[in-house]
């Protein structure tokens, strides 16, 4: 199951990304593999497995309570399409 | 018809932690400038791992017990999927289906006719960023992302506007006790959302249910559900169709529709699979029951044992924790006096005059420039004769603003009550002379009048005459006319 230039490009625009069309050529490459790995995953039989989000058995990963660095305010900004002062620039939302 | 109100309550509280829910970003935020408190966790990047903080768990498990719920042995997180800009991931991580602590209750009115309301889920989640709304454009500042939010959600057991602020009144209590939130309303660390509907009395249907949304105060909160009461009721009466909706408080007093349910929410929960089960043990849920501090209802009843106070001063005094340690450090302070008078005495200037003070300077316990070694001072110095009640009040009144020490102030100002009766030979004199008509009165059978003259002579002292001595000297004086 291969997909189309078209779609790779439709689903770049949903998740906001900018891709050129070398990307594009390459990830339409790479996103069709992926969708046929998971056609081989498919073909196995999971009748009597219950469904589960934990692919371990790993319980309880809990950290302590304390503070780290956060990033500097121009880090935390790099990737936004706008900003005003220190603040992200968004279009309205009805409050 | 009478009509019968059924309410149930959605409170979040963000937790006291130091770090964030998922990541180590400090959770103060108060005052910070924006997105200074922001990493790639909370700033939802991709790929990124968040992990549990402990202690928010610790502070749910301890709220969900302080509640009497049952803690669940294995608990786990959930994806929460919508699309709000405030919302960086596009989902929150949330619990669904197992939530830390279920089926508690929270018992709410004075000792003598308990309510009980049943708690329905005490879960944890995450805040999100804060919106900023501007002409035409929104700012996003995230600070607030990730910060731990404790969601308690009650039955709709609450019958009156009235309950629910006493429900509201002791969580906070609560909550403040155990130390795991501010739990300030103003401030936004305790919200508060309401179910609301109206049933005639003895019909088990439910009419539509109205979320009331946007109160920012206790205050808020009544006359928001009275007014949304209120509402339901005419529409009803009027064979109007209440219809299931969700609906804003403005402070002018009204209630505006927010959305209706045909915007109903699908949010596609799902386990969180970056974060394990958590499974939490009987030993680690016995050892988090035994830290659980004396909390309200326990303090209330040990203040009527111990120090002798009525149900209801034990109980103002005690909803507050602030208050209630103010008040018991007053009483360490000063061992030698006996303790019910001494405590009365304490509790009386608490909720009367030195509440008055706080309230009009707009302060809270915490920030009061009297601290309780001054407070003690100044009833000293009323037990030994030396100052007067009215004078006690001014004095107080004074140490509000200027912060000083209640001795200093009598000593600077000539505030010494006069017990002395040479001293107040004199002015009783003046007194008489100028009060022929009381004096007459008096002499012809008439008692009472020497109220007034010994009022006479608590204004010429300013109130530092020693009432029952002035009554003594006046008395005499008038006999032997
Ligand atoms: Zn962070």
């Amino acid at each position: 199951m291969a997909l189309s230039k078209e779609e790779v490009s439709r689903i770049a625009e949903l998740a906001r990304l900018k891709l050129d069309d070398g990307e594009v050529e390459k990830f339409t490459t790479q996103l069709s593999y992926i969708l046929e790995q998971f056609q081989i995953l498919q073909e196995v039989d999971t009748t009597d497995i219950p469904p589960t989000a934990q692919a371990t058995p790993i319980k309880n990963v809990l950290r302590k309570d304390e503070v780290k660095p956060s990033l500097s305010v121009e880090e935390v900004l790099a990737n936004a399409p706008d900003r005003e002062g220190d603040f992200l620039r968004i279009n309205t939302v009805l409050g | 018809m009478e009509f019968e109100t059924v309410i149930g309550l959605e409170v979040h509280v963000q937790l006291s932690t130091r770090s964030k829910m998922f990541c180590g970003c400090s959770a103060d935020y108060a005052g910070a400038s924006p997105n200074t408190h922001v990493c790639p966790v909370c700033l939802g990047l991709p790929g990124v791992l968040p992990t549990i903080n402990e202690e928010a768990v610790r502070y749910t498990v301890m709220t969900a017990l302080a509640l009497n719920c049952s803690i669940l042995e294995e608990t786990k997180f959930d994806r929460k999927n919508y699309f709000y800009p405030d919302l960086m991931k596009g989902y929150q991580i949330s619990q669904y289906d197992a939530p830390i602590g279920k089926k508690g209750r929270l018992e709410i009115g004075p000792a003598e006719a308990k309510k009980r309301v049943a708690i329905t889920r005490v879960h944890l989640e995450e805040d999100v960023a804060k919106l900023l709304h501007r002409d035409g454009y929104s700012l996003v500042d995230v600070n607030r992302s990730g910060v731990p939010l404790m969601e308690i959600v009650s039955e709709p057991d609450i019958r009156s506007p009235e309950e629910a602020r006493d429900y509201l009144v002791k969580l906070r209590s609560i909550l403040q006790y155990l130390g795991v939130s501010t739990a300030n309303m103003e401030e936004g660390s305790f919200r508060c959302d309401a179910n609301i509907s109206i049933r005639p009395v003895g019909s088990s249907e439910l009419m539509g249910k109205v979320e009331v949304k946007n109160m920012n105060s206790f205050r808020a909160v009544y006359r928001a559900l009275s007014y949304e009461e209120e509402r339901q009721r005419k529409a009803f009466i009027s064979g109007e169709k209440i219809a299931q909706e969700t609906r804003g408080w403005l402070e002018e007093g009204i209630t505006v529709l927010q959305r209706s349910k045909e915007y109903a929410h699908d949010y596609r929960y799902f386990p969180e699979p970056d974060l394990p089960p958590l499974a939490l043990s009987a030993e680690y849920i016995n050892g988090v029951r035994k830290s659980l501090p004396e909390l309200p209802e326990a303090r209330q009843k040990r203040f009527i044992t111990d120090y002798g106070l009525s149900p209801y001063d034990s109980m103002v005094l005690t909803t507050d924790k602030a208050m209630a340690d103010y008040f018991e450090s007053c009483i360490d302070l000063d061992k030698s006096k006996p303790v019910p008078e001494y405590a009365k005495e304490v509790a009386n200037w608490l909720l009367g005059e030195f509440s008055h003070n706080l309230a009009s300077a707009e302060i809270n316990i915490d920030n009061s420039p009297v601290a309780p070694d001054k407070l003690c001072r100044l009833i000293s110095l009323i037990d030994e004769g030396k100052i007067t009640m009215a004078v006690a009040k001014d004095v107080l009144a004074e140490m509000f603003s200027s912060g000083g020490d209640p001795y200093d102030i009598v000593q600077a100002r000539g505030l010494l009550q006069i017990s002395n009766s040479a001293e107040l030979e004199e002015v009783i004199k003046e007194v008489l002379a100028n009060n022929p008509q009381a004096v007459s009165d008096y002499q012809q059978g008439k008692p009472q009048a020497i109220k007034f003259l010994v009022g006479q002579v608590m204004k010429r002292t300013k109130g530092r005459a020693n009432p029952n001595l002035a009554a003594d000297l006046l008395s005499k004086k008038l006999e032997v006319k």
